[in-house]
């Protein structure tokens, strides 16, 4: 499908946090990377590791506010 | 013959999904969840049932008009209004259809549309499910008998009680609440009025605009009468 | 002392345009060369963010059409720099903002500040003689009311007609501002500076204040001083002087408030500390928008921060869910405390709370509000404790010292 994941460069979860409205399906999606906080609002940890990357895709597209992205890290 | 029993069975499964779709599409603005089903699952799901939706309606719609018992272009399928086979009727699940269409390919760029664009037209499914139910009791010459008036009962009822949770979440503006509440009212009412002096009378077919000359396949915009 | 930007001041009114030339000399003819010279000065930001402004300045100066806004905003109700400098210094404001934009290479400078500041403003535009050849057009807008109107952010969209609510960074506005141009904005103080920069230059600028924070810095004094308001002095004077300066303590002091609701809570002797951000930072505090507030011992520290929390979590934007539930959660855990209503797991909770808002939202506010708690929590963990075991104290009834506005702007529905 793509190159092999140790080529692939290092990516970061951003959070939109004024088009978060806490829905929670990025928390459910990649709990290793995201915990909901006391008030249902996801707290991100932003390095992805190649081996959670098809994961954190699904996490995005999952959104329904479109609040989160996956970009490139640096 | 076959072709003709394969569009009733996939309209009436198309019809059940749609109604699963909207349902799940409640659900998951309501923030459903359980320990067993989390939200991704309910929107998994919703997605899946709306791609099902359009595969039924692929064979649908392919089988009416491959049939010539009935004369179906394609374009009717798609323009509505415009067909010789019961215009109205049929019109409207070409209506049905075109909002389908757009229901699913901003839902499929929702991305590049960004968040305001796609909730905007994704509105337009509180229209696109009650123009189908219509469509079918207008144009399926089985309402009489019994079995499609009562499947199309039972998802009413469904879809009803779909949005009396939505409209009896206190998020929601007043304005809207009271809107939506009249409107269900009026519909429901307005279906119970109108099948039996419709569909469900005898006569139904002259009445939707079947062409008098029958199966025919005819190409000729032949309005039929009301 | 009070030579530089307060430099001609009298007891009352404005310093005209006259006095004004006399005070400080002539304005000499600027150009891009100010970007340079400003950072040689070490200027920093006096809005609060401390933000160096040569970076700013060369910033906006690579981009296509900047524009300058001056921004007079001044959300902190302990702050009166700001106004003080309008009001009383127009001219030196106005000197700073024209060379900045005239070294930028903006064509327009918008002033944004309350609309009971605009006819002195207005006033010493029309001494200056509006409309000569090459000058940038100076045009004066009412600034928004609320804490958080005065964010960077939320100005510009003030500026664009949208509410006063901070958006996200990045784009930061030096690249992407008012209607998408880039944008300088500074704070009235810091562009004040500039003014004086552009005559005296970076290494007369530099003669006073600290190696991190050079030059003098304006501070809001208020609380238990005999003489309350807005202070001329030298940046890393020890906070143990600023009482003084301020005519001294009215009764033995309890804390400081240091850099504004959004600052920090320091012990009453300043803790050996000084208005540097080098050491403030260390200790979870810094300058800010220099506003430090003497809560006497006749104040009730705990009664003032929850009363403050609550403030803070009402002028929230709304925007983002942390900065709404968790400003809104701390405050009560705080009215608990005060009120000796806690539940078993509150303290656990308010420390935890504080920590969980931090850098969750678009805009610095939980920060700044995390950043206070903090401090109190330590500081003043002895009346909390005690409060929650006994409830309201003697003292909880006093008059506040803290001014807390009504909140008048809308926030985003929820």
């Amino acid at each position: 499908m793509s190159r092999p994941p140790a080529e692939r460069a290092g990516e970061e979860l951003e959070l939109d946090p004024i088009a978060c409205t806490g829905h929670g399906l990025c928390a459910e999606l990649l709990p290793e990377r995201i915990v909901l906080d006391d008030w249902g609002y996801p707290m991100i940890d932003p390095p992805v590791p190649a081996s959670l990357h098809e994961h954190a895709v699904r996490a995005v597209k999952a959104c329904p506010a479109l609040a989160l992205r996956l970009r490139r890290a640096g | 013959m076959a072709l003709w029993y394969l569009t009733r069975a996939t309209g009436a499964a198309a019809l059940v999904l749609l109604t699963l779709t909207l349902t799940l599409g409640i659900a998951d603005v309501q923030r459903f969840a359980s320990a067993r089903l989390p939200r991704f699952v309910i929107d998994g799901w919703h997605r899946t049932a709306s791609l099902l939706v359009c595969v039924l309606l692929v064979v649908h719609i392919g089988t009416s008009v491959i049939d010539g018992y009935a004369p179906i272009r394609l374009v009717d399928a798609l323009v509505p209004f415009v067909g010789a086979y019961r215009p109205v009727w049929l019109g409207l699940g070409a209506l049905a259809l075109d909002l389908m269409i757009a229901l699913v390919v901003t839902s499929l760029l929702r991305a590049r549309l960004g968040a305001r664009a796609w909730r905007a037209v994704h509105w337009l499914a509180y229209a696109c499910w009650p123009v189908a139910l219509v469509h079918g009791l207008g144009t399926g010459s089985d309402v009489r008998p019994g079995w499609l008036a009562w499947l199309s009962l039972g998802c009413t009822a469904v879809v009803i009680v779909a949005i009396g949770v939505r409209l009896a979440d206190r998020g929601a503006t007043p304005g809207v609440r009271v809107g939506a509440a009249s409107a269900l009212a009026a519909g429901a009412i307005a279906l119970v009025v109108w099948l039996p002096s419709g569909p469900m009378a005898k006569g139904w077919a002259a009445k939707a605009g079947t062409p008098s000359s029958g199966g025919a396949n005819q190409t000729t915009t032949a309005r039929g009468h009301r | 002392m009070s030579g530089r930007l307060l430099g001609g001041v009298g007891p009352r009114g404005p310093v005209g345009l006259d006095r004004h030339l006399a005070v400080h000399g002539p304005m000499p003819e600027v150009a891009s060369e100010l970007i340079d010279e400003v950072t040689r000065s070490g200027l920093r930001g006096r809005g609060g963010a401390g933000f160096p402004a040569g970076i700013k300045l060369a910033a906006v100066a690579e981009g296509r059409r900047p524009v300058v806004v001056v921004n007079g905003t001044e959300g902190e109700p302990m702050s009166a720099k700001d106004h003080a400098m309008l009001i009383r210094a127009p001219h030196l404001v106005l000197d700073g903002a024209v060379a900045a934009a005239r070294a930028v290479g903006a064509r327009e400078v918008l002033l944004c500040a309350p609309p009971a500041d605009h006819a002195v403003v207005a006033a010493a535009l029309a001494e200056r003689g509006a409309g000569s050849r090459g000058r940038p057009r100076v045009t004066l807008v009412p600034s928004a009311p609320g804490y958080v109107a005065g964010e960077e952010t939320a100005v510009i969209a003030h500026l664009e007609g949208r509410a006063a609510r901070p958006r996200m960074t990045p784009p930061r506005p030096a690249q992407e501002g008012y209607r998408k141009r880039p944008t300088l904005m500074q704070n009235v103080e810091t562009l004040a500076h500039v003014g004086l920069i552009a005559r005296h230059g970076a290494s007369w600028f530099r003669e006073l204040g600290t190696a991190d924070r050079p030059g003098t810095t304006l501070v809001t004094i208020s609380g238990a001083v005999r003489g309350p308001g807005v202070y001329e002095v030298p940046s890393g004077l020890p906070l143990a002087e600023l009482a003084r300066v301020a005519g001294g303590v009215t009764e033995p002091p309890r804390a400081l408030l240091v850099g504004g609701y959004f600052g920090a809570w320091v012990d009453q002797d300043g803790a050996g500390l000084t208005l540097d951000d080098g050491e403030l930072r260390r200790h979870g505090a810094a300058v800010g928008a220099g506003v430090v507030v003497v809560l006497g011992s006749s104040a009730c520290p705990v009664a003032e921060t929850a009363r403050l929390a609550a403030y803070m979590a009402a002028e929230s934007a709304g925007q983002c869910g942390p900065c709404v539930h968790g400003l809104g959660s701390l405050a009560g855990v705080l009215d608990r405390f005060a009120t000796a209503r806690t539940v078993p797991g509150d303290g656990e909770r308010l420390v935890r709370w504080t920590e969980m808002v931090r850098g969750r939202g678009a805009c610095a506010h939980p920060d700044g509000v995390a950043r206070m708690l903090a401090s109190a929590t330590r500081l003043f963990r002895a009346e909390l404790e005690d409060h929650a075991r006994r409830g309201p104290c003697a003292r909880c009834a006093s008059a506040s010292t803290l001014v807390l506005p009504a909140a008048v702007h809308a926030r985003a529905a929820a």
